[in-house]
């Protein structure tokens, strides 16, 4: 696929990196004119992304979360990496409610939220270890006076 | 994040002021133990106009509120979510446990 525009990150599995990671590909995807809606839906999604590495891909350690951005004429594509313990059973861990830690107060509802908020999820345990999230979501473009003038 | 709590008439409003993920949700539970609730206090509100963002780690800390608090049988109920944050509640059917007010 042509891109127009990517971009890679790569961070610690810490918690406070979520903000950063979800800040960052909303300032990247700037530029595609988005509306403030989408935005958050993005936003939304990497978040869960994240969190789940930070929180299951790296058990009582520091590992690190790859986080990569391709942008095409309309369409945002997310992929979020780790080098973590991966998951066994992807289809149970997908669906709604389900948790491995109960009564850490968790709402298992990671990838039920990136499926409702994106068009399209696929997670994959990756060959050499770990887990790889792939987003992507059609943006609805915000319309602006030069937009207005340029159609016209 | 901040939390700020304001008690009237037997009603504990809640402000939640911020983001809440994986990385405020611990403050966020700290701060809304049972403890808050007092004898006087019927029910509490979570007032949420100023919660810039949620995502589903911040739906566990609700639910994880609606069981303590329903132990003491004090129902909460939801003010005023942007949006977004509404778009998630409803997404995950909160409002069956934490009804929205009008």
């Amino acid at each position: 696929m042509n891109y127009i525009n990517q971009m890679t990150l790569k961070f610690d599995s810490l918690s406070i990196n979520e903000a950063f990671a979800r800040s960052a590909v909303s300032a990247f995807c700037v530029g595609l004119n988005p509306t403030l809606d989408d935005i958050i839906d993005i936003k939304t999604a990497v978040s869960e992304a994240v969190t789940n590495c930070v929180v299951h891909a790296y058990p009582n350690k520091i590992g690190s979360i790859e986080l990569w951005v391709g942008l095409t004429e309309d369409t945002i594509h997310i992929s979020i990496k780790d080098e973590g313990v991966g998951i066994e059973d992807l289809k149970l861990a997908m669906e709604p409610f389900y948790t491995t830690k109960q009564g850490d107060e968790r709402a298992g509802m990671g990838f039920t939220v990136m499926e409702s908020f994106m068009d399209k999820v696929d997670v994959k345990n990756r060959d050499s270890g770990g887990l790889e999230v792939f987003m992507k979501k059609k943006i609805t473009k915000k319309i602006t006076k030069q937009g207005i003038i340029n159609g016209c | 994040m901040e939390i700020t709590k304001k008690e009237t008439n037997g009603t504990l409003y809640i402000n939640f002021e911020g983001e809440l993920d994986e990385n405020t949700a611990h403050f966020v539970k700290e701060k809304l133990s049972e403890s808050v609730l007092t004898p006087e206090i019927k029910q509490v509100i979570f007032n949420l106009e100023k919660l810039e963002f949620m995502d589903s780690t911040g739906i566990g800390v609700l639910i994880g509120r609606y069981k303590k608090f329903s132990e003491k049988n004090v129902p909460i109920f939801i003010l005023n979510p942007s949006k977004h944050v509404d778009k998630i509640l409803k997404m995950t059917a909160i409002y069956q446990i934490m009804p929205k007010l009008n």
